[in-house]
This record gives C-alpha cells, structure tokens and sequence, in this order.
C-alpha cells in the first residue's frame, strides 16, 4: 500500500461517512458534488468530507484506491458505495436511506 | 477535447457487446452527456460494478476527456420497468 493509499483508508475507516468532492459542503466547486452534498443532507445524515482540490495527492489517488475514476466518492463504514449517478439512484429508489440505516450512521444534529 | 455522443456509444459497445446503448447530448454542446447502458452481463453485479465495466470500456477517458458523463446501467427486465 503506497502512502497515499494509507492515508486513504485511515480517512475511510476513520469517519462513518465521508465523501470525497470538489470544493467543501458550503461551496461544492463541481455540480456532481454538489449534488451529492444536497443528497446527504436531505437524508440528514451526520458525514465527513474531503476537499480533493486542496490535496494532489489524495485527489489522483482515490482514483485508483476504488478503481472508480471520477469524484464524487461516497463510503460508508469502510466500503465503497458509488459516485454521484449511483447515489441518485439509490436516493430516488429509497435504497440509500435504507442501506445507510442499516449501517446505523448517525444522523446530523 | 469533447467527444461524439457515437463515439461513446461505439466504445461502450465494443467493451460489452451484448449493450444497448442509450446517449442524450444533454446540453447539446457535444460536452455533457447522459448514457444509460443496459446489457444481460450486468446481471448479478452489484452497481459499482455495473458502472466500472463501462468506465473500462472508455478507456480511461472518464474523468479526463470525458468530464460530465452521467450513467445510469441496467440489466433488461429492470430496464423495462423505468
């Protein structure tokens, strides 16, 4: 695992939810972020993010630490869920707010 | 550099012959797309997947030259039901 891989997963198994995204919540810098934030919130749902724009690294290495080539990035306890397409189909069909229900996150305050 | 919409369709089908693919030009500026893909291979793959073997049927172009790329992927009788 490179050093960049590590990192990685120490923010993936360290935050119950967390969505990698250009920008931050307040001000998502490409609308499929922003349109993943819109769906974590609406869901009320308690996550963490990472702003690849401020870090080179991590922004090339997600990429390959998923094999998922775009960002946004959703996980969940560890596991990899989707970028912001699946998200929306699992938003719409009513799976995403099961699915994160089953993982007992926690809800926003 | 932006893409023809047939020049997705030709690669995603190259990489999963048995698709039916689908291309809206979604702004019509030849830059932001929505596809969906439905094939019978994708049956019994989890959805990341689903969308993985179409990325590599890009190529590596997802995420380069191909910045706005919304995909939706289904297996037939799903298809029918949206």
């Amino acid at each position: 695992m490179t050093d960049v891989d590590s990192r990685i997963d120490d923010i993936v198994r360290g935050n119950d939810v967390v969505l990698f995204m250009k920008g931050s919540v307040l001000f998502p810098q490409c609308g499929f972020s922003s349109r993943a934030v819109q769906i974590l919130e609406h869901l009320g749902v308690d996550f963490a993010s990472v702003d690849v724009l401020q870090d080179a690294e991590i922004r090339q290495g997600i990429k390959t630490y998923s094999d998922w080539p775009t960002i946004p990035q959703l996980y969940v306890k560890g596991e990899f869920v989707g970028g912001s397409d699946i998200m929306m189909e699992m938003y719409e069909s009513g799976e995403l707010e099961q699915y994160l229900e089953e993982q007992k996150v926690g809800r926003a305050a | 550099m932006p893409m023809a919409a047939d020049e997705i369709e030709g690669l995603i089908l190259k990489g999963i012959p048995d698709a039916t693919v689908e291309i809206t030009d979604l702004a019509g500026d030849g830059d932001h797309y929505a596809a969906r893909v439905v094939a019978e291979s994708f049956r019994g793959l989890p959805r990341v997947r689903q969308h993985q073997r179409v990325y590599e049927a890009l190529g590596g172009r997802m995420g380069g030259v191909l910045h706005a790329l919304q995909l939706t992927t289904a297996v037939p009788d799903q298809g029918a039901r949206q």
